[in-house]
C-alpha cells in the first residue's frame, strides 16, 4: 500500500502547482516585478509611504488563519498528527485521506476539549475555511464518522489572500466540462454559474475556453493518484471562494474592518500620487509650468512637501510600533501628541488606586447582592416571559400595584442611584424629603438631570429658570451650596451661553449632600421601614408561589 | 535653564526626549500597578460556593433579514428589538411574538449600527453612509417613519456605533474617522467631539452611574478609553488588548468594564484599580470576540464570537459556563434585555435569536 505523507504531497502540489495557477502565478510574478521596479524609481518619501499601505496581514481574518494553520501543522505531524492513509476500495485507490472520527478525536486530545461537540465544531470551522475538506462533497463540513477528508495544500490556504476573479472561476468550471469523469461532473449550482459566467464573458469566452483547454491538457499528463488529489484540492479551493448556496463564505470580512482597510489604502494611494506628482514637477519643471505664478506656487509647495517628507522618513525610522497613522503627522504634531501622552501618564501616576484584592471583594459582594435580581441566577417573582410565554411579569411591573414586591423595595437600600432610578422609589424619597423640609435638593438634582437631556435650543433659557427657582435672591425653593460654587454657577448662567453642565458643580455638591445625609436618614426612617414591611406581608404569600414555580422550572430544565 | 535647552534642541531631539520620558514613566507606572496587583480575581473567587449556572435555551428566532445582521438594540419596553443589516434594512421586531412590525429601508446598504431611544419612540441607524439618521416611530398619523426621518450626525468615515445617552434629544456616535461625537438630535448640531483614538472607533457604552456623564469607547488602536462627556477628554485608558477592540460594556456597578477583541479574548478592566483584573479566554477559542454583555448581577459575562457561537463566562472565576450554539455564521452582537430576563444575539446568518 502506498502511503504518501500529506505534507510531502502538499509540497509537491505547491511546486508544480495545478495548471490554472502556473499561469496565474507567472502573471503575478510579472506584476510584482513591474511593481518593484516602479517602486524603486520612486522618490524615497513615496517608498516610505507605500510601505505603510496596510498589507492583507492586517486583516482580522488573517489572525484567525494563522491560529488555524498552527493547528493544521500539528495535525500533519508524521508521528503525532492525524493518521493519513491511502485507502483501497474495490478497483480504485483513494490517496491521502483520513476519517472524520480520527480528526475529531485528534482535536479533542490535542486541544484538551472536554466536549465532543466542541471538537466537531472546530473541525467544521477548519473545513469551512478550506484547511481540510470532505473528498466528495461541496459542502465543507465535518462529520464524526468514517467519511474521508483530505488536507488542503498550503498553496491554497486562505492566508495567501486569494481574491480569485470570475474569469478564473469560469476557466475552472469550463475545464471541468472537458473531462468526462464522474467525479469532475458539475453540480447543478456550478452549471448555473457556468451559464451565467458564459453570458457575462460572452465576448472573451473563446479566450477562457482556450485557457481551460490548455490547463486540461496539463492535468491529463499527471499521475492518476496525484491528479485525484490535485483535482479535489482545486475543487475545495473553489468551494471556499465560491461556496455552494447555503454554505458560509468564510473569506468575507467584517464590513467595518473592510471599510477601514479600504479607507487606509485609498488615502495612502492618494498621498503617493500627490508625492509622485510633486516629484515629477521637481524633476522636469519645464513640462508642467504653464504660467509663472503657478510654477512659483508649485515650487513653494515642493519645498514644503520635501520638508515634510524628510520628516516623515524620520518618523518612520523612530517608529517601533506598526502604528500607520503616526507617519502622516508633522513633527510638531508628534511632539504635541507625546506631550499629551506624557500628561496622561503623569495623571495616571498620581491617581490613587485600589488594590486588586479589595476590588475582587467588591466584585464578589456586588454579585452576591444582585444575584437575587439576576433572572439567569434567581427566577423572577413571576415566570420569565420568554420561558413561560406569559407577560405576567411585565404586566405586574407596569401596573406598579402597592405594595410593591419586597425585592424591589429592598433594592432601594443598595444605593441612592437605585432609589432614584425606580420611579416609585424616587416618589417615596421625595415625600420623605418634603416631610423633612429638604425637598428642594432632590427637585434641583432632577431639574439639572432634565436640563442635560434637553435639546440644545432650550438649554440656556431653562438654565435661567433653574437659577431663578433654586438660587436667586427670592428663589421659591432655595438650595444651599458653598459661595464659590454659587458664584461660578452664576457667571455661567448669566453669561447667556449657559451649557448643559453649568450646574455641574452645584449638582455634584447637592448629590453628595443627599447621599451622605438625607438618604441614610431615609433608610433608617420609619417611613421606609413601614413601606418595606408592607411589601414583606404581601411577599409572604407571593413567596410560596415563586418557590413553586422555581421547583417547577427545575424539573423542566432537568428533562 | 531647562527651558533654554529645550528651545535650543531640534524638534527631533525634543520628540525623542519626550518619548524617552514617556517610556520611563510607563515602566514606572507598570511597577506601581504591579505592587497593587496582590492577588487575582479568580483566586479570590475560589472561595465562592459553586452555583448552578443557567442552561440558556433558544426561545425565539427572528427571521426576516436578507443579509448579515450587523447590530441590534433592545427597546426599553423589554420586548421590542431594532436590528440593522448589510442589505440596508432596519427592522423593528416584536421579539416576544417573533414578528416583524416595521421595515425601514435605508438609503445606503451596510447599516452597521442602530439604537433604540430611551422613550421607545425613536430609532437611530447608520453605517457606510457616514451618518446617523433618526426615525420617529408611531404617532403622527402613522406616517411612514422613513418619510419623517432626519439626519443628525455626520462623520468623515463610516459610523460604527451609536447610542442615546439617557435622552431622546442627544446621540453619541463613534466612527471610522477615529472620533466619538455627541450630537443634538433636534438641530443636528455637534455638541462635543472626542478625539484621542489613533484608529477607527468600533464600540461605545454609556456609564450606568448616577449622573451618566462618562462613557467608554474601544477601537482599532487596541485601546479602551474612558471619556468625560463634559470636558471631552479621555480620563482613563486601557491598552492590553493585542488586536482591535470590537466591543466594550460597563459592569452594571459602573466601576469596571469588559471588552472583547479580535485577539479572541475578553478582558475586565477595573476603573478603581486602573488595570486589567481578569482575562476570559481559552486555547481552543481562536476566533475574535465581536460583542460582550453583562448579566444583571455582573456574575456572567456573555460574549459573541466569529466562530458562530456565543457563550457565558463566570466573570469571577474566569471559567466558561455555558455555550450558545445554533447560529450558522458569526455572532455580531449579544445584548441583555433591559430587565435581564433574556439575551438576544444577532448574527451574520441573517437571524436574531432570543435565549432564556
Amino acid at each position: 500500500m502506498v502511503t504518501m505523507n500529506s505534507s510531502e504531497k502538499a509540497q509537491k502540489a505547491c511546486q508544480q502547482g495545478p495548471s490554472r495557477d502556473t499561469t496565474k502565478s507567472t502573471k503575478d510574478d510579472k506584476d510584482k516585478k513591474d511593481k518593484d521596479t516602479m517602486i524603486a524609481n520612486l522618490p524615497p518619501s513615496v517608498q516610505a509611504l507605500m510601505s505603510t499601505i496596510p498589507s492583507p496581514e492586517e486583516s482580522p481574518n488573517y489572525l484567525v488563519y494563522k491560529k488555524m494553520e498552527a493547528i493544521i501543522e500539528k495535525m500533519q505531524d508524521e508521528t503525532t498528527g492525524v493518521p493519513v492513509r491511502t485507502v483501497k476500495s474495490f478497483m480504485t485507490k483513494i490517496p491521502s485521506v483520513f476519517t472524520g472520527s480520527d480528526l475529531v478525536s485528534w482535536l479533542s486530545r490535542h486541544l484538551s476539549l472536554e466536549e465532543s461537540w466542541e471538537s466537531l465544531h472546530l473541525a467544521h470551522l477548519l473545513a469551512a475555511h478550506g484547511y481540510l475538506f470532505p473528498i466528495d462533497d461541496h459542502c465543507l463540513t465535518v462529520r464524526n464518522d468514517n467519511t474521508y477528508y483530505r488536507f488542503q495544500t498550503p498553496y491554497f490556504w486562505p492566508s495567501n489572500q486569494w481574491e480569485p476573479e470570475n474569469t478564473d472561476y469560469a476557466v475552472y468550471l469550463c475545464k471541468r466540462t472537458m473531462q468526462n469523469k464522474a467525479r469532475l461532473e458539475l453540480a447543478d449550482y456550478e452549471a448555473e454559474s457556468l451559464a451565467r459566467l458564459q453570458k457575462m464573458f460572452s465576448r472573451k469566452w473563446e479566450f477562457i475556453f482556450m485557457q481551460a483547454e490548455a490547463q486540461s491538457k496539463v492535468d491529463k499528463k499527471r499521475d492518476k493518484l496525484e491528479r485525484k488529489v490535485l483535482d479535489s484540492q482545486e475543487r475545495a479551493f473553489w468551494d471556499v471562494h465560491r461556496p455552494m448556496p447555503g454554505c458560509v463564505n468564510t473569506t468575507e470580512m467584517d464590513p467595518k474592518k473592510l471599510s477601514r482597510i479600504n479607507a487606509i489604502k485609498a488615502k495612502r494611494l492618494r498621498q503617493c500620487q500627490e508625492l509622485i506628482l510633486q516629484h515629477n514637477l521637481k524633476n522636469n519643471p519645464i513640462v508642467t509650468i504653464t504660467n509663472a505664478q503657478e510654477s512659483e506656487e508649485a515650487i513653494q509647495k515642493n519645498i514644503e512637501k520635501n520638508n515634510e517628507s524628510s520628516i516623515k522618513e524620520n518618523g518612520e525610522t523612530s517608529q517601533t510600533q506598526p502604528e500607520t497613522i503616526e507617519v502622516e503627522k508633522t513633527i510638531e504634531q508628534q511632539i504635541e501628541a507625546a506631550k499629551r501622552q506624557l500628561s496622561v501618564l503623569k495623571a495616571r501616576m498620581e491617581r490613587r488606586n485600589v488594590r486588586v484584592s479589595k476590588v475582587a471583594e467588591m466584585f464578589i459582594s456586588y454579585c452576591e447582592q444582585y444575584s437575587e435580581y439576576d433572572a439567569f441566577l434567581t427566577p423572577p417573582e413571576w415566570p420569565n416571559p420568554w420561558i413561560s410565554d406569559t407577560t405576567e411579569l411585565w404586566d405586574q411591573e407596569k401596573q406598579c400595584k402597592e405594595p410593591l414586591p419586597l425585592r424591589r423595595v429592598r433594592r432601594w437600600s443598595f444605593g441612592l442611584r437605585e432609589l432614584l432610578r425606580d420611579p416609585p422609589g424616587r416618589e417615596h424619597f421625595a415625600k420623605f424629603l418634603s416631610k423633612e423640609f429638604s425637598g428642594e435638593n432632590l427637585k434641583f438634582w432632577l431639574a439639572v438631570q432634565e436640563l442635560k437631556a434637553l435639546p440644545i435650543r432650550r438649554v440656556s433659557s431653562r438654565a435661567k429658570e433653574i437659577w431663578k427657582e433654586f438660587f436667586a435672591a427670592e428663589a421659591p425653593s432655595p438650595v444651599n451650596i458653598d459661595a464659590a460654587s454659587r458664584e461660578l454657577t452664576r457667571t455661567k448662567v448669566e453669561s447667556g451661553t449657559a451649557d448643559r453642565y453649568c450646574f455641574d458643580q452645584a449638582q455634584a455638591h447637592v448629590y453628595h449632600l443627599m447621599k451622605s445625609d438625607s438618604y441614610s436618614r431615609y433608610l433608617r426612617s420609619e417611613m421606609y421601614k413601614d413601606y418595606l414591611n408592607g411589601s414583606k406581608k404581601k411577599t409572604s404569600v407571593k413567596g410560596i408561589r415563586s418557590i413553586v414555580s422555581f421547583t417547577g422550572r427545575k424539573e423542566t430544565s432537568a428533562n | 535653564m531647562a527651558a533654554d535647552t529645550a528651545v535650543a534642541a531640534s524638534p527631533e531631539e525634543t520628540l525623542e526626549s519626550l518619548l524617552r520620558e514617556a517610556e520611563a514613566l510607563k515602566q514606572k507606572l507598570e511597577e506601581e500597578r504591579q505592587k497593587l496587583n496582590d492577588v487575582t480575581l479568580s483566586c479570590v473567587a475560589e472561595r465562592l460556593e459553586p452555583i448552578t449556572f443557567p442552561n440558556l435555551k433558544l426561545r425565539r428566532v427572528l427571521k426576516g433579514h436578507q443579509a448579515k445582521v450587523l447590530c441590534s438594540d433592545w427597546s426599553p419596553d423589554k420586548r421590542h428589538i431594532v436590528s440593522s443589516s448589510q442589505d440596508g434594512k432596519v427592522i423593528i421586531w416584536d421579539a416576544f411574538t417573533a414578528t416583524k412590525e416595521l421595515t425601514i429601508s435605508m438609503p445606503s446598504t451596510w447599516v452597521m449600527a442602530c439604537a433604540y431611544a430611551p422613550s421607545g419612540n425613536m430609532v437611530a441607524a447608520g453605517g457606510l453612509d457616514n451618518k446617523v439618521t433618526v426615525f420617529p416611530l408611531g404617532g403622527a398619523g402613522e406616517d411612514e417613519p422613513a418619510a419623517r426621518k432626519r439626519t443628525v450626525a455626520t462623520h468623515t468615515s463610516y459610523m460604527s456605533a451609536c447610542l442615546f445617552p439617557n435622552t431622546d434629544r442627544q446621540i453619541l456616535t463613534g466612527g471610522g474617522d477615529g472620533t466619538c461625537a455627541l450630537w443634538d438630535v433636534e438641530s443636528g448640531q455637534l455638541l462635543q467631539s472626542f478625539q484621542a483614538h489613533a484608529a477607527d472607533v468600533m464600540a461605545l457604552d454609556l456609564a450606568p452611574t448616577d449622573m451618566g456623564d462618562t462613557f467608554v469607547s474601544g477601537g482599532c488602536d487596541r485601546a479602551v478609553l474612558v471619556w468625560d462627556m463634559r470636558s471631552g477628554h479621555a480620563v482613563q485608558a486601557f491598552d492590553t488588548h493585542l488586536s482591535d477592540v470590537n466591543s466594550v460594556r460597563y459592569h452594571p456597578s459602573g466601576d469596571s468594564l469588559a471588552s472583547g477583541s479580535d485577539d479572541s479574548c475578553c478582558r475586565l478592566f477595573d476603573l478603581r484599580a486602573d488595570r486589567e483584573v481578569a482575562r476570559y479566554g481559552k486555547d481552543s477559542v481562536i476566533f475574535g470576540v465581536n460583542s460582550v454583555e453583562w448579566s444583571v448581577s455582573g456574575r456572567l459575562l456573555f460574549a459573541g464570537y466569529s466562530d458562530y457561537t456565543a457563550c457565558a463566562w463566570d466573570a469571577l472565576r474566569a471559567a466558561r459556563v455555558c455555550v450558545l450554539c445554533g447560529h450558522e455564521h458569526r455572532v455580531a452582537r449579544v445584548q441583555l434585555a433591559p430587565d435581564g430576563t433574556a439575551l438576544a444575539t444577532a448574527s451574520w446568518d441573517a437571524t436574531l435569536r432570543v435565549w432564556a
